[in-house]
């Protein structure tokens, strides 16, 4: 249905868009800028074309720093939405427990972000944190700050902790919104759990978890406050993901050419495989 | 004075949601659009409210051009299916509405919503909200919003479809009260022949985004212009079959039955023929009641009336009578087609009559 | 197939149920005949979807007792009472064919696979959907997922009683008369108890054998479409029923003889009435009013105050003494312009005393 054409409208937009132009678009059309010219102080700028960008195409540095990001994210997406899911499957859909689940699952996602790096890199420290003290006595030689493995593992469970609820609250409003006959039909018809998971749940889930994936994955993707606080990137380069890096670049060595080029490609490559994951998702909905 | 709709179209994309069409709706009448789901009814009422453009065409109201003039500059009221009121005001507050956002005198207000509430048999529920009422309630209280307003065209979209049957009978019943006293043009979407006959006044036949007829509802009814129309305007489905008249009489499934008076004067030739299933009996209703026999598919006993199933020609043919006809599954059945009130259709699917 | 018996059921949704009105259903007992179309009717919170659910097993009566051919299932769950049901919306599997659907209750029974073909196949045809076996369930219309949420039932040889929950709710109106066909032909090929919920007269008086009339929590009437119209034992049944309902007038006995208005009018009961107080009413279909022949001046002198076209008859509304009485005229029949004399036919004019009919042995309970 067409609604009549209201031009006044137009103005309720001013301020927004105004805003968006000064954070958003005039800093990005000055990253452009930085990207293809070479800078020598900060008063004389040359033009250099694409050469930022091939330097940083082929850095092998770039390459780690990818493949980490890819490895990283790809590890979250395969741990957050299955257990995410699960615990929503868990969650009593009707009574008083609700709400307390619904609290208790929305809390980790209210701490400030610095804040759970924080949080745990105390939990991880080797001679008082509770992390360190469980996994000594289950027999782990356990050391976040020295052993990459360590790193990992601490990190990714930082980011389970923090974010499967998301995907839980996700889930639980697509669960919630089933409605009651299909659980009466599959009954009577003698379906089992996996049946009706299978067959009725997932199913209907489908757009809520596309919605839950695609969120995990650009934020997994630039993912920053919490491991620089935690690890602070190491040990080495362990744990040096794409934006770790590129601030790195940026600012420890104040070069603004190579920088702004990486975070270009780095944008680029985040707005192609959301498309990507995007376009598949909605292909498989719409057949 | 009144709402004339000079050929407009309404078409979305690829897709034409209603195909050239024409209307004019008088004051103060009543009028019924009819048709199946998906027909283009509720589109038609959002084009006369201005709740849409159409794509061609324009509309006019009381001799002005008021074709995409928005909603909120018309006076128009409507009601929905599903039963909308404001969930967290009072039926009082909820009838008041309309007239707050005209910024009517308190007292003015007070007096119209007292008296919408009363014609409506709101009067004891003032005081609660809709989540309280029941279904009929809830509507009647948007039927009281939209009278209220005393608007110059009231459109209903199947307002009575969510309601339990009873419900919806007592409601028909008084809907035409509503409206006895009021200066507007009522238009009513249904998709149910026996309320567009109850109401009367005028209707609308609807198919596929187009108005097949316009007219009196008793005169649609009993001289549809086609056989669409009169399809549309069944139910139970109407019987139709191929025949070929030759002289004075048809065959039909084996059977030759004398045409009627109104067809005698029909040239020789290939017929579609229609007749409602009321038409088709167990015994002879009239002097011209030809028999004809067929197997018995289902047979229905409704209280009040009979509906036996048969096959005949190679289809099956309702007939529904008054009274308890208890037929048996499989057996052959006589009944008896009133061939005066059997309409004939030429291969182009229009009414054609003849007298002699 | 089975027999069904319920017992003293009676069921709330509240946890300490105190008032009458807390009570979905107030102490039903009824014996149901296997194999039999059975309507339960009654306008929207009157406990029939309630009863509905109590008996497939999705709920657990707060008390009484069900039985399947004498054995207790009070306690028994769905699948093992082998119920059926087909809710007001079609609820299908949207993953699997139609094939895959049909076939779902069998295989989870561990059915094997060329007795499942054989059933699917079975059912298919006979609901017509024989050519759209390979199609996605998702992609058919409303009465087609119809059907296949009753294939489904049907699918299973063992099922002991199919219930419909308003199943023709959201199907289009001019297939609603189709598929009810078809629903009454399918009772009449296989003969499964099937029991149909509705707030609509038509669907229920048109499909069962049986029907169930329900108000408030509890059953008012029970019996064949025909007593329940031409024998209303209350006079609820006899609005609920009939369109319109029948006309409830306030009425006087004296004499063994019913008067109302002022006039005496012969009743099948009047005579059973034991002189006991009690609001006495007068009960007559419109289908049984008719014109007295001009001239004739026996009967009720009217004025016509309406007369509405309903297609194959007229619904005439007059008025006698401040009181409406609906009739029926068939078409092509003369209404009478002004006044007019109207007579009820004696032998479906009904007393009633507190809504309840006369009998000899006081009111019908």
């Amino acid at each position: 249905m067409n609604k009549t054409v209201n031009q006044r409208a137009w103005w309720f937009v001013l301020p927004v868009v105004l805003l968006v132009a000064f954070n958003a678009v005039i800093p990005l059309m000055t990253v452009v800028n930085y990207s293809v010219q070479e800078s020598f102080g900060s008063n004389m700028f040359f033009w250099s074309g694409v050469r930022w960008f091939e330097e940083v195409l082929r850095s092998e540095r770039f390459h780690a720093s990818l493949l980490r990001q890819l490895a990283f994210t790809a590890a979250i997406l395969a741990i957050e939405v299955p257990l995410g899911l699960a615990i929503a499957l868990a969650m009593p859909r009707r009574g008083p427990w609700v709400s307390v689940c619904l609290v208790l699952m929305a809390l980790p996602l209210l701490i400030p972000w610095n804040v759970v790096g924080a949080m745990w890199n105390i939990m991880a420290l080797p001679t008082i944190g509770l992390l360190s003290e469980v996994l000594h006595g289950l027999g782990f030689d356990y050391n976040y700050t020295r052993e990459p493995a360590a790193a990992w593992f601490t990190v990714i469970l930082m980011d389970v902790w923090h974010w499967t609820s998301l995907v839980v609250l996700l889930c639980y409003a697509g669960l919630v919104s089933i409605p009651d006959a299909y659980y009466q039909a599959a009954k009577i018809d003698g379906a089992r759990a996996w049946a009706v998971f299978r067959y009725i749940q997932l199913p209907k889930l489908r757009y809520v978890l596309t919605i839950a994936i695609l969120l995990r994955f650009m934020d997994s993707f630039m993912i920053y406050t919490e491991v620089v606080v935690l690890t602070g990137g190491g040990p080495g380069t362990a744990t040096t993901f794409l934006s770790i890096d590129l601030v790195k670049t940026a600012l420890g060595q104040f070069d603004l050419g190579p920088a702004a080029a990486m975070s270009l490609v780095y944008f680029l490559i985040i707005l192609l495989m959301s498309w990507l994951f995007y376009t598949l998702m909605m292909r498989n909905q719409s057949r | 004075m009144s709402l004339e709709l000079k050929r407009i179209t309404k078409r979305v994309g690829a897709e034409t949601y209603i195909h050239e069409t024409s209307l004019v709706l008088e004051e103060r009448s009543f009028n019924t659009l009819l048709g199946p789901t998906l027909a283009g009814k509720t589109t038609l009422m959002q084009l006369m409210a201005g709740l849409d453009r159409p794509t061609a065409g324009e509309i006019w109201f009381r001799g002005r051009n008021v074709t995409g003039v928005p909603v909120q500059k018309r006076n128009v009221a409507m009601v929905y299916q599903q039963f909308i009121n404001y969930p967290n005001f009072t039926v009082y507050e909820n009838i008041a509405s309309p007239l707050r956002v005209a910024r009517m005198a308190a007292q003015e207000i007070d007096r119209r919503v007292m008296h919408a509430a009363e014609l409506l048999r709101l009067t004891p529920m003032l005081k609660r909200r809709p989540a309280e009422l029941s279904g009929g309630q809830q509507q009647r209280t948007a039927i009281a919003r939209a009278l209220v307003k005393d608007a110059d065209l009231v459109l209903l979209d199947e307002p009575l479809a969510n309601l339990d049957y009873k419900l919806r009978e007592e409601l028909r019943d008084e809907l035409p009260r509503f409206f006895a006293d009021r200066n507007c043009i009522v238009v009513y979407a249904t998709t149910e022949p026996g309320e567009a006959l109850l109401f009367g006044g005028n209707t609308a036949t609807l198919h596929a985004g187009g108005i097949t007829q316009f007219g009196e509802t008793a005169a649609l009814y009993r001289r549809p212009a086609d056989l669409v129309t009169a399809r549309v305007f069944s139910d139970p489905p109407i019987n139709t079959a191929q025949v070929v008249k030759r002289g004075g009489e048809i065959r039909l499934g084996g059977f030759r039955l004398p045409v009627g008076q109104a067809a005698a004067g029909l040239p020789d030739g290939a017929y579609v023929i229609g007749i409602r299933p009321h038409h088709v009996t167990p015994s002879p209703v009239t002097a011209n009641a030809a028999p004809i026999e067929g197997t018995v598919v289902i047979a229905e006993l409704s209280g009040s009336e009979s509906a036996v199933h048969f096959d005949i020609d190679g289809q099956t043919w309702v007939s529904q009578s008054p009274g308890i006809h208890p037929f048996e599954v499989g057996s052959v059945a006589r009944l008896y087609v009133d061939m005066d009130h059997t309409m004939f259709f030429d291969l182009d699917h229009r009414r054609v009559e003849g007298a002699d | 197939m089975a027999q069904i018996q319920l017992r003293e059921l009676r069921h709330s949704y509240v946890d300490q149920p105190a008032a009458d009105s807390d009570w979905a259903l107030k102490r039903l007992t009824i014996d149901w005949a296997d194999g039999g179309a059975y309507a339960l009717l009654g306008p929207s919170g009157c406990g029939k979807t309630t009863l509905l659910n109590v008996i497939s097993g999705l709920l657990r009566p707060t008390g009484g007792q069900i039985l399947f051919d004498g054995r207790d299932v009070t306690d028994a769950s769905p699948e093992q009472r082998n119920i059926a049901q087909v809710f007001q919306f079609p609820v299908i599997y949207d993953t699997m064919t139609v094939y895959d659907n049909l076939a779902f209750p069998l295989r989870n029974r561990g059915v094997d696979a060329r007795e499942v073909d054989r059933r699917v196949r079975e059912v298919a045809e006979m609901l017509e959907l024989d050519d759209m076996l390979r199609h996605r369930a998702a992609g058919l219309t409303a009465d087609g997922k119809q059907k296949i949420s009753l294939g489904r039932g049907l699918a299973r040889s063992d099922v002991n009683v199919i219930m419909f929950d308003e199943p023709l709710t959201v199907i289009d109106p001019h297939l609603k008369w189709v598929l009810r066909s078809k629903l009454k032909e399918l009772h009449q090929r296989i003969r499964v108890t099937m029991i149909y919920v509705t707030h609509d007269q038509t669907e229920a008086l048109t499909f069962a054998d049986q029907v169930v009339v329900m108000n408030d929590g509890e059953i008012v009437q029970t019996g064949t479409p025909v007593e329940l119209f031409e024998r209303p034992n209350h006079t609820f049944v006899g609005h609920f029923i009939g369109s319109p309902g029948m006309n409830v007038l306030p009425c006087e006995i004296a004499d063994g003889r019913a008067a109302f208005g002022g006039l005496s009018v012969e009743s099948v009961n009047a005579g059973a009435w034991r002189g006991d107080g009690g609001r006495l009413e007068l009960g007559v279909r419109p289908e049984f009013v008719s014109f007295a022949p001009a001239g004739a001046d026996d009967g009720i002198p009217v004025r016509v105050v309406k007369a509405l076209d309903a297609g194959r008859h007229r619904i005439v509304e007059t008025e006698h003494a401040g009181h409406k009485i609906k009739m029926l005229v068939p078409e092509g029949e003369a209404i009478p312009s002004d006044t007019a004399h109207v007579r009820f036919a004696p032998e479906r004019t009904w007393v009633y005393r507190d809504g309840w009919l006369v009998t000899g042995e006081g009111a019908a309970r």
